[in-house]
């Protein structure tokens, strides 16, 4: 405070000086649309004028979006089937139970476009905080050194019992979802596998960049010294046997669960109906589902299924969206009128 | 700051004894400006800033967040913001030290001691002789030893010191002046000096020196203070008894109060609130994640890791994460904003043209920069009248001389002397006449005025004088004396010289007894050149007539008559009167002057009672009626403030008469006031009844109540009287109104008039009025002022304007304004102070929604998380919301906002009043914010929520996936509040509508560098979410989504203020609507009536006062557009 002060007094001297030798004006402010705070500027209003036809446009739109989206919504096609088999009477009721391979039956009518084959889990919560960390992203990422000494996030997973370092490490790698599925349409009475497309089913860029196996050919090298996780029956770099290059890091599956689900019910791509055969969607018919029941859940309540479904251009079935936008447009419409009147009321008391 | 060991009761020194002087450890003249070094900087300014509450909070949030099993959060989500704002303050602290630094300006000085050595001067010391040369600042306080002027004198300037501009004279002691330039001699000067011990007094200074066995007294004039300029003096040499801090500039410097404003302390109370608020969420949510994981996470073992199978611990845990992510409910970057702020607002006012006084070439100055909302909520002005409303150029208009006034109108023509002004204009003939008919009286009346004074005359060419006045009534007297034929020429210590009717005379100066605020009175005592004593006196009225003769009572009565008649037409009266001593008489009394003189202690009080002793059975001579002139615009000014609401007190030295007819003249008091009550009592009971009785006629049924008042709840609400009201209060009553018993009264009563004006009050008197209604009235207060008597005024209101005038500089110094004339004060309050008032509303308003909203979301989500505190956002969006993204959008809102522009402001005086009824940002309105927050959080947590839920992409891929669902719940929640920014934002300007997109645009861009292939592949664990905006949003349900959430948030806002402003408009809905109307007028109107508009409209724009625009208004058909 001494400082400011002292400083404005010799501010003030100088001004004095300056008065005093007839340097006229001297300190006059400039004369600029930002100084003066004239800069031109548009004053919008909140004025009858707009606001009521605005509210009867946007409400007008939002019906007709909202139209679209619910027409678009109904027309596609799902089927759901709860296999968590602990309740009597659903599909699969003996599946937890017994092990291994089950089987259900069911019809489907026929679909327009490809038909995507999800699985789905509830009440299982990949959005919990500790469980979405627990992986270690430059492992993932195929950096050699990672794989010997994996990051903490991954504890308790990060080494076995033995100290020996899990690869790929962590929760969220360890749950990885086991069951398998294979698809049979019954045709007069035989069962006719349904071939399933496993191809790209994850993100681009998770299969590209994000995730990568180290270099080392054959791939089994990389994991010299590592064990798989524990829940695992099959080392990561044995995932797929069918196909080599569906091994390690990059394989679909791994990627499609790695990719951790926002909410506590989720589903997550599975297979695709091959377009190759079937190019125009499933055929109407009955069909039956052989599950190799793996992954247990009911210890926690939560709760599996299978979803086949096809999707349209605003993506899978979600009605929410369009009915939204049809209860909102009508609420714009509706307080357009409601605004209209107040406006008339208290604009023209007279004419009343 | 100084550290003082021992407290200094008396300063002992001996003149080139250093090591004498050294034992006593007086501070060095090293005035240490600067607060660090280039090695202390760091640490230094960290440890003052981790004194902040707010930094240290998220110093604490920093150690939270690294501790593994709480952290929630990355480290650099807290570290960024963090850095930024410590850095933003470092700099602009190493800036301030680094400007101070400069202070240490290398001066060279010659010390006596050291012989033919210069030193820089902060290596001199207490008991140095140095010299100092002409035009050289004075650095130390000195005692003036000798000089190169005849009879030692100096002169300086003062200007740094009390602002005033006029020279002053400063004279050595004989006995040291006898040393000359000497260098031998000097350096052999041991004088010993014993003074008072470093005191902020300017104007007073007490010491002794010893030398040669010899006692002399030791006053202000002959000592040359730190902050002097010397002048006109081509060398002189003084004893350092002041050093460095301990100067007497340096000890008045510290003094000044910090100042806060009504928001500033609203902001403090809502802090604490919002961490209550914080703890309380936090609590739910640990109280939360206890059930949860009492009933579903045990459950869930087999794939979560879980480290403790403690409940109970992990809520704990979980209260700390959520302490980590909920933060911004508590935004760091909120001060920093609000000092931006703060500050842009203040340079506005340095730039305004408007405000800008081209004839001293002035602008104004915001000396304070924190204080700038609070002008647009001022209720109660006390103003100065002197200076502030007056123009303080005075003219000698008047007199009256033995009972006959003159000053009728006639221009004199004053060619019958040589030495005369010729920008002096009298208007009575007849005075010149009574000078050349050689009127005795009308003699002693002027040689009066030419003798008893303190002006300093230059006369550089031979007959071309000019007057060095410390006040300007002085200077106009003399003027006056000088113009009828008594021209003062020049002055010693010990003599005047006069012409008197073109007749040179000497008159020997025996002593002065000079002016202060307490004597109001000041006289000399000459010897004529015949020889003989007289004694001139001149002051105010009051006083003076206390100590008149007898004799002159017929001659008081007719006096008392013209001064009446001269206080009526608002002029500034001194009454004039003189006696001849008797020699044997005064040479007793000046025996004793000088010992009393020469007294160490109690040397006022002694001289007073001698003053006194001498100042008695005067003859009335006359008195000067001078004219102050009021201010251009003072009226309007006067009238535009009261139409806004504020109330103006006038708190004034002057005489009931000259204060009233001011009043009128400035339209504070008005003829259609229903009533002006004029308080004079003598007695706390008169002026008690006096207020009971004023109050009982405004408002008949008040005054039954006037005794309760509960002692608790220390305000006064306002009351409502029917009716416009003045009250004028003198200064004997307002000494009784302001005691204890009666504060309440006076408050009360002084509140239901409109105007208040205060005359015959004490600068103290200024600061208790303005004291009291600070104290009861929940109000913010401003003083305007421009002498030295003001500044207490000054400091004491919430904020304080100093009218760079006349008058010194005293209180600009003091103030956290300035600018020049009163006129300019409207634009400050009702344009600069408005604007500054709605905009830091409008920014603390949307900040509060815009970080809430953020907020709150996360709160949203804990419950579908299993309440483990998983952020919504991804971390670099956190991190960068308030800085980057929509930082840039509030800060063009705030510095350029303006809901209707000056011309407007000035029209409409009453938008100025919701700022005084704290309407804009007040608790309630920040409970709304945080409602309204709430409503949108819910939106932005549960559309995308649903939208999401249980959807794919268009091709079938995963979409629901927590990344993009963090990517669109940020993208709506930006998309919502620029939006809603648009809805706050009135005025939008190029720049701001930049800022606006430019953050948007910002947003996709930063957005789509860091979840792009390159960053990732540099470093794959900071930036994980790859591919997440390519995946996201090229899908259009996720525009959709986007679309939906952000309609929704503002609908409800458009919907409520549209409804408000048609059932209840306020005042500003009122104005906004008849801008609108205007504009449609202009643009709409068939084109032969569109010319006329225009020129309606535009001469409206050069007149703001006009008021023809409402029946404009009126005609226009409402139609609408």
């Amino acid at each position: 405070h001494i400082l400011s002060h002292y400083n404005h007094k010799h501010k003030y001297i100088s001004l004095e000086f300056n008065v005093k030798n007839q340097l006229k004006f001297t300190n006059r402010p400039d004369n600029t649309a930002f100084t003066q705070q004239r800069l031109p500027a548009w004053q919008p209003i909140l004025s009858a004028g707009i606001v009521i036809p605005g509210f009867v446009l946007i409400g007008l739109a939002f019906i007709g979006v909202g139209v679209a989206l619910f027409v678009t919504s109904r027309s596609i096609q799902v089927l759901e089937r709860d296999y968590t088999g602990d309740e009597s009477g659903t599909p699969c009721a003996s599946c937890a139970n017994s092990n291994v391979q089950n089987s259900f039956g069911f019809c489907f009518p026929q679909s327009q476009g490809p038909v995507f084959f999800y699985y789905g889990l509830s009440n299982y919560f990949q959005n919990y905080r500790r469980y979405g960390t627990s992986k270690d992203d430059n492992q993932l990422y195929g950096v050699l050194k990672y794989f010997t000494s994996p990051s903490d996030n991954c504890a308790p997973y990060a080494y076995n019992s033995n100290n020996q370092p899990i690869v790929p490490c962590g929760s969220i790698a360890n749950s990885m979802f086991n069951d398998t599925f294979k698809l049979y349409q019954t045709v007069n009475g035989t069962r006719q596998e349904v071939s399933l497309d496993g191809k790209g089913i994850a993100w681009w860029t998770d299969y590209n960049i994000k995730y990568r196996n180290p270099t080392n050919n054959p791939l089994k090298d990389a994991f010299n010294g590592t064990v798989k996780p524990i829940y695992w029956s099959k080392p990561a770099y044995e995932l797929d046997t069918s196909d080599p290059s569906n091994n390690g890091f990059v394989n679909q599956d791994f990627l499609v669960w790695m990719r951790r689900a926002a909410l506590p019910d989720f589903r997550k791509l599975y297979r695709r109906i091959s377009q190759d055969k079937y190019p125009d969607g499933l055929p109407a018919g009955n069909y039956s589902l052989e599950i190799t029941y793996n992954y247990r859940v009911y210890r926690f309540s939560g709760k599996k299924k299978v979803v086949f479904s096809n999707v349209s251009w605003m993506g899978g079935k979600n009605e929410f969206l369009g009915i939204a936008y049809l209860v909102v447009g009508s609420m714009c419409v509706f307080m357009s009128i409601v605004m209209l009147i107040v406006y008339a009321k208290f604009k023209f008391p007279d004419e009343e | 700051m100084v550290v003082l060991f021992f407290s200094e009761l008396e300063r002992k020194l001996r003149a080139n004894d250093r090591e004498y002087n050294l034992s006593f450890k007086y501070a060095t003249n090293a005035i240490k400006t600067s607060k660090y070094n280039l090695f202390t900087f760091l640490p230094l300014n960290l440890f003052e800033q981790f004194q902040r509450i707010a930094n240290a909070y998220f110093l604490f949030l920093l150690v939270l967040q690294v501790i593994p099993q709480i952290s929630s959060l990355s480290w650099f989500t807290t570290v960024v913001p963090l850095i930024l704002v410590l850095t933003v303050t470092a700099a602009k602290d190493a800036t301030d030290d680094i400007v101070s630094t400069f202070e240490n300006v290398f001066f060279s000085l010659f010390i006596v001691n050291k012989r033919d050595r210069t030193e820089k001067w902060m290596n001199v010391q207490v008991g140095d002789i140095i010299k100092l040369e002409n035009n050289q600042f004075v650095t130390a306080d000195l005692m003036l030893l000798s000089s190169s002027e005849p009879l030692n004198l100096v002169y300086i300037e003062t200007a740094e010191l009390d602002g005033e501009t006029n020279l002053k004279v400063r004279q050595a002691l004989p006995v040291t002046g006898d040393l000359g330039d000497d260098i031998e001699k000097l350096a052999d000067f041991n004088g010993e000096v014993r003074c008072e011990p470093p005191n902020n007094r300017l104007d007073r200074f007490k010491g002794v020196l010893t030398f040669a066995g010899q006692k002399y007294s030791l006053d202000n004039e002959k000592i040359l203070l730190r902050g002097c300029t010397l002048r006109n003096t081509e060398w002189c040499f003084g004893l350092v008894l002041f050093g460095g801090p301990e100067t007497k500039l340096m000890q008045n410097c510290g003094k000044s109060t910090f100042k806060r404003t009504s928001i500033d302390r609203l902001m403090n109370i809502l802090v604490i609130f919002i961490f209550g608020f914080l703890a309380f969420m936090c609590s739910v949510l640990a109280i939360g994640n206890y059930m949860w994981e009492k009933n579903e996470g045990s459950q869930f073992t087999v794939f979560l890791p879980r480290l403790q199978d403690n409940p109970a611990f992990s809520s704990f845990l979980t209260f700390w994460s959520y302490v980590i992510i909920l933060n911004t409910v508590v935004p760091i970057s909120l001060y920093v904003s609000v000092e931006i702020i703060r500050l842009g607002n203040s340079f506005y006012i340095d730039w305004d043209r408007k405000m800008y006084f081209a004839r001293s070439d002035t602008p104004a100055e915001a000396r304070t920069t924190t204080l700038n909302e609070e002008l647009g909520q001022i209720k109660y002005v006390f103003s100065d009248k002197t200076g502030t409303l007056t123009q303080n150029i005075m003219i000698f208009n008047k007199c009256t001389i033995n009972g006959k006034c003159y000053g009728k109108i006639y221009t004199v023509d004053f060619s019958f002397n040589p030495l005369a002004d010729t920008r002096f204009v009298f208007h009575d003939h007849a005075l010149v006449e009574a000078v050349k008919l050689e009127n005795p009286e009308v003699h002693t009346f002027f040689r009066l005025l030419a003798l008893c004074h303190t002006v300093m005359a230059e006369e550089k060419k031979e007959g071309e004088l000019f007057y060095q006045a410390q006040s300007p009534d002085e200077g106009a007297l003399v003027t006056a004396a000088r113009n009828f034929g008594f021209v003062f020429r020049s002055r010693t210590p010990d003599s005047i010289s006069i012409v008197e009717m073109g007749k040179q005379h000497s008159y020997e100066l025996l002593a002065i007894l000079d002016f202060n605020n307490v004597r109001k009175r000041m006289s000399v005592i000459v010897r004529s050149p015949e020889g003989k004593l007289s004694l001139y006196c001149k002051g105010a009225d009051t006083i003076i007539y206390e100590r008149l003769h007898q004799s002159c009572s017929k001659l008081m009565d007719v006096t008392t008559e013209h001064l009446n008649e001269f206080a009526g037409d608002g002029l500034r009266t001194l009454a004039l009167a003189y006696k001849d001593l008797d020699e044997e008489y005064f040479n007793q009394w000046i025996q004793r002057h000088h010992e009393a003189n020469t007294a160490l202690e109690d040397r006022e009080g002694k001289l007073d009672e001698l003053y006194e002793e001498i100042e008695k059975d005067l003859l009335l001579l006359g008195a000067t009626a001078i004219e102050d002139k009021l201010q251009d615009g003072v009226p309007q000014t006067i009238e535009q403030l009261s139409k806004a609401d504020i109330k103006i007190w006038v708190l004034t030295g002057d005489k009931q008469e000259t204060a009233e007819n001011i009043g009128y003249s400035c339209n504070l008091l008005r003829e259609e006031m229903n009533d002006v009550f004029i308080i004079s009592g003598n007695s706390l009971e008169d002026v008690r009844q006096e207020l009971r009785n004023a109050r009982t006629s405004m408002k008949p049924d008040a005054a039954e109540n006037s005794v309760f008042l509960p002692e608790m709840d220390k305000v006064v609400t306002d009351e409502v009287v029917s009716g416009e009201y003045g009250l004028v209060i003198n200064g004997h009553s307002l000494a009784y109104a302001l005691e204890h018993s009666l504060e309440l009264e006076f408050l009360r009563t002084a509140c239901m008039c409109k105007a208040v004006i205060c005359c015959r009050v004490t600068p103290l008197q200024k600061a208790q009025v303005v004291e009291l209604v600070k104290k009861y009235k929940k109000a913010v207060t401003l003083a305007i002022g421009d002498g030295a008597n003001d500044v207490s005024m000054i400091k004491a209101a919430h904020i304080g304007v100093g009218i760079s005038g006349q008058e010194g500089m005293q209180a600009v110094l003091s103030s956290d304004y300035s600018f020049a004339q009163f006129r300019f004060l409207q634009r400050l309050l009702l344009v600069h102070g408005r604007w500054s008032y709605l905009r830091m509303c409008k920014f603390l308003r949307y900040f509060f929604y815009k970080n809430f909203t953020f907020t709150f979301v996360h709160f949203w989500f804990a419950f579908f998380c299993g309440f483990s505190a998983q952020t919504v956002y991804d971390e670099w969006f956190i991190t960068l919301y308030n800085l980057m993204y929509t930082a840039l959008p509030v800060l063009g809102m705030s510095l350029f906002d303006q809901d209707v522009n000056d011309v407007w402001s000035f029209q409409h005086p009453q938008l100025y009043v919701p700022g005084q009824l704290n309407l804009y940002f007040s608790k309630k309105s920040f409970f709304k914010c945080a409602l309204h927050s709430c409503y949108s959080s819910l939106v932005l947590f549960f559309i995308p929520y649903a939208a999401m839920y249980d959807t794919v992409r268009d091709d079938g891929k995963d979409i629901a996936d927590y990344q993009s669902f963090a990517l669109l719940t940020q993208t709506c929640l930006l998309f919502a509040v620029s939006i809603q920014l648009g809805f706050e934002m009135s005025y939008w300007t190029a720049v701001t509508i930049f800022f606006v997109l430019g953050s948007l645009a910002m947003y996709f861009a930063v957005t789509f560098t860091m979840y792009s292939n390159g960053m990732f592949t540099i470093l794959p664990s900071a930036f994980p979410f790859i591919g997440t905006a390519r995946n996201t949003l090229s899908q259009p349900n996720v525009w959709l989504t986007i679309f939906l959430t952000s309609i929704l948030c503002v609908l409800p806002v458009v919907t409520c203020r549209f409804l408000m402003m048609q059932l209840c408009p306020t005042i500003n809905d009122k104005v906004s609507e008849e801008m609108l109307l205007l504009f449609v007028l202009d643009v709409f109107k068939p084109v032969e009536t569109r010319g006329k508009i225009i020129l309606q409209s535009r001469s409206l724009q050069s007149n703001p006062v006009t008021s023809s625009f409402r029946i404009n208004a009126d005609i226009i058909p409402k139609d609408g557009p």
